[in-house]
């Protein structure tokens, strides 16, 4: 007599969304079993996000079928979803940040039970699980770790039979998603179900015994993660072998400063803003320098110093080829050689609703001699887009493009490739990659290389840890608007930048190496 | 003091309630509107209706109870109409809200062509017992009509829905975060249509007071840009219901000591004089909004920004 199998917790079944002049998502299968992690592999724009919405109820499905626990359903909206003991976690946290830990469980669970006492709920389940929470603390006063654990809570409390996680990792440091990983396998333990959505190949080879890959919107294949390696496992995910970015053993060390930053200290200028406090560092003709840490920990506020929209007291606490420029505007430092590339692609990094032309005029208006008498010259511009276009292959119907239709990807690439065709001396990128799928990312790494090959001084702010160790010659760490001494890239580990990012700046390096 | 000058101070207070009224209604309607994420900059509009509604009603013979609902009825009609251009359409707000307040203008001289200048009975006075005894404060501030209660006791209330209730809950966070609210399945336009709905009513009631106890008649554009000071005191009160009814009898308290200034011939010219209850209220919003803190704490977030369901 054989055990009967149980069905799987949901299945789904040929699952099409349209939308127009897009199918997100065709003819999508995919299963997950009780106490099974599951996970849902893709590039970005492969359809992930639209699948697991259309699970959760947030959109629905033009064609095909949701199974839960063997019975077909229609799930409408969230509610309906939470009711079927569906839970997610949002890659873009859907909370309020005026309020407080406990009103924000409140609103996401549609308990209706009095905030005292929901506020004790949250008490109980944070201590069970290991996730450490204050329930009256405000929001907006948390860390990005705590801000997920406030979500994970939110669905705990329901008591879910399947928990969507939408890229968890992808704002931790590496100590806080190991600590969400002993979380996660406990939930597992208890026999909850778990989809998975991840880009990042590792983690989903030590968390997760299913995997469904999809690409451009169609299944791509299903495995299992334990048994693929990281390389078979992209080579599903993306269709084609991927080249990673190789940076030769550099002279930067040897080359002239040509950005220095001095004792550099800021009050905060907005409410919720990250002080600065005595930073110093210096980046080299020729070298790649990475500044990691945790969104929030003062990179915004540096960044700003750096471009010049916000102007600092002392002019030599910034310093360009020796010249102090802590009080000059933007266009003054590009003058002197700088480029920037903004966290922000759509509003800072480029205009939404201008042409691809127009915002090669804004930056490069300059270097591309676009301008004359005060007069622009369109046909300069117009040509200077083209060339951003064909060099850094962007995917655009031309010069002529909205900034706003370009992928996020492609934008990216554009704006990147607007700076470098400049020729700067001094390049600042944040966050190069954000929401960049790995073929751009390749790209832009490989053109940063490039550049700094070329004897550009590059200074690249990330939270994206295997970026920078893949780019960087010397890699420091923000955190609490401090800045850890630099360290070279090849002699550091993971681990280490893991625990600078929590703050622990004065840890003996070396030491911890003859321990490991 | 003399019995004479304690009557006249007792006066003068009651005189600034009365002027601060229709500020407390307009702009703690607008206050929860603006707390839903939602900018409506046509509150003239809808008080000028709801003047002219509430004056008509009143006039043809129906109680003073029927010409409030129908004040506020007509603030409620106006907001629908913003409501299904900038909530159904998405049209811009500011836009919609400035076009309703032109509106307003207009349609409400047209309707009530007919009544200037007709009488009415004004609303009674409603003096609370013992209370109304006590001298001098007893006729400064308990001797009004009910909407002057009703404004005054609106506070507490708005204030508790908003802060305690969960449908408070609800309407902050739609304004806080309208993405994150249709996310988890808040019904976003539904919860802000309701709160314009509310924000009309009472820039609905505050016009019916106008024409039905302050001034008892209807004159064309008799709201006189109170529309846009309690617009004004929302952002001054930094979306606190509290501070909304202080930054009114602010500006309700300056306007009568102005006036009672041109009586006792203060040697400054009337068009100088009738100036200082803008100048106060533009000087104390300056002052508050050096407070980022405050302002950053307590603005919504979402505050006239357009939502897409289908993101």
């Amino acid at each position: 007599m054989s055990v009967p199998v149980p069905p799987p917790r949901l299945a789904l079944k040929g699952i099409t969304k349209r939308y127009p002049g897009c199918l997100a998502n065709d003819g999508i299968d995919l299963a997950v079993m009780p106490g099974e992690c599951h996970a849902l592999l893709g590039e970005n724009g492969a359809g992930k996000s639209t699948l697991v919405k259309i699970v959760y109820g947030v959109l629905q499905a033009d064609e095909g079928e949701i199974l839960w626990e063997g019975e077909p359903v229609r799930i409408d909206n969230p509610a309906a979803a939470r009711k079927l003991g569906i839970g997610m976690v949002f890659q873009h946290f859907s909370l309020f940040e005026s309020m407080t830990v406990t009103e924000n469980v409140a609103l996401g669970t549609g308990d209706p039970s009095p905030l005292p006492e929901l506020g004790r709920r949250v008490a109980e389940v944070s201590a069970r699980y290991g996730l450490a929470l204050d329930p009256e603390r405000r929001v907006a006063d948390l860390s990005v770790g705590e801000r997920q654990r406030v979500e994970i809570v939110r669905c705990l409390l329901q008591d879910p039979k399947l928990l969507i996680m939408d890229e968890p990792t992808s704002v931790l440091t590496p100590q806080e998603a190991e600590a969400l990983f002993e979380t996660l396998r406990r939930l597992i333990a208890e026999g909850r179900s778990i989809l998975y959505i991840s880009h990042k190949l590792a983690e989903i080879r030590v968390l997760c015994e299913a995997a469904t890959v999809l690409r451009g919107g169609r299944l791509a294949g299903r495995c299992d993660p334990r048994r693929e390696t990281a390389a078979s496992l992209a080579r599903l995910m993306i269709g084609a072998d991927l080249a990673p970015p190789v940076r030769e053993e550099g002279t930067a060390e040897t080359g002239a400063p040509r950005l220095v930053v001095d004792r550099l200290s800021l009050a905060p200028l907005v409410p919720f803003a990250t002080p600065l406090a005595d930073i110093s560092f210096t980046v080299r003709a020729g070298e790649i320098f990475g500044i990691a840490g945790v969104a929030g920990n003062g990179q915004a506020e540096l960044l700003g110093t750096l471009s010049g929209e916000t102007l600092v007291a002392v002019p030599e606490a910034i310093r360009i080829d020796g010249e102090a420029v802590g009080q000059m505007g933007p266009r003054r430092r590009r003058e002197r050689g700088m480029g920037f590339v903004p966290e922000e692609r759509l509003g800072r990094g480029a205009v939404p609703d201008m042409s691809l032309a127009d915002n090669a005029l804004l930056s490069a208006h300059k270097a591309g001699g676009m301008l004359k008498r005060g007069l622009i010259r369109f046909s300069r511009a117009r040509s200077f887009a083209e060339k951003v276009i064909d060099t850094f292959h962007v995917a655009a119907t031309g010069p002529g493009a909205a900034a706003r239709s370009l992928s996020g990807g492609n934008l990216q690439k554009f704006i990147v490739g607007r700076e470098i065709l400049q020729n700067p001396r001094l390049l600042i990128v944040a966050q190069p990659t954000w929401g960049v799928d790995a073929g751009a990312a390749a790209a832009i790494h490989r053109d940063l290389i490039a550049l700094a090959e070329g004897g550009t001084a590059v200074l690249v702010v990330s939270q994206d840890l295997d970026e920078l160790f893949a780019i960087c010659d010397r890699i420091a760490v923000m955190s609490h608007g401090r800045l850890s001494p630099a360290q070279p890239a090849r002699a550091t580990s993971v681990e280490q930048i893991g625990m600078l990012m929590g703050g622990v700046f004065h840890l003996d390096g070396e030491s911890r190496n003859a321990e490991a | 003091m003399s019995e004479a000058e304690l009557a006249t101070l007792a006066a003068i207070l009651a005189a600034m309630i009365r002027a601060a009224t229709p500020l407390v209604f307009a702009a703690l309607g607008e206050l929860v509107t603006e707390r839903a994420g939602v900018l409506n900059l046509g509150l003239e509009g809808m008080m000028l209706m709801g003047a002219v509604a509430a004056f008509g009603t009143a006039h043809a013979g129906a109680g003073h109870g029927a010409a409030m609902a129908a004040g506020a009825a007509a603030g409620v009609g106006m907001s629908l109409l913003f409501a299904f251009l900038a909530l159904g359409l998405r049209a811009n707000q500011v836009a919609c809200g400035l076009a309703l307040s032109i509106f307003g203008v207009g349609l409400s001289a047209f309707v009530g062509k007919s009544l200037v200048g007709t009488p009415i009975a004004a609303l009674p006075a409603l003096p609370i017992p013992l209370l109304s005894e006590i001298p001098v404060l007893g006729p400064a501030l308990f001797s009004h009509d009910i909407l002057v209660y009703a404004s005054i006791l609106a506070v507490p209330a708005i204030s508790w829905f908003l802060f305690r209730t969960r449908a408070g809950l609800v309407l902050r966070a739609v304004g806080e975060n309208h993405d994150a609210a249709h996310d988890i399945g808040y019904g976003v336009l539904k919860v802000r249509t309701l709160a314009v709905m509310f924000g009309g009513a009472m820039a609905g009631l505050a016009g019916a007071y106008l024409s039905l106890a302050y001034t008892p008649m209807w004159v064309e554009n008799m709201s006189s840009g109170r529309g846009w000071i309690a617009l004004a005191l929302v952002v001054f009160a930094t979306w606190v219901p509290v501070r909304a009814l202080m930054g009114a009898y602010l500006f309700g308290g300056v306007t009568i000591l102005q006036l009672h200034a041109q009586n006792w011939g203060v040697p400054v010219s009337a068009q100088i004089l009738a100036m200082l209850p803008y100048l106060a209220t533009i000087v104390v919003l300056v002052l508050i909004s050096r407070d980022e803190t405050k302002i950053k704490l307590n603005a919504p977030a979402c505050l006239g920004k357009v939502f897409h369901s289908g993101r």
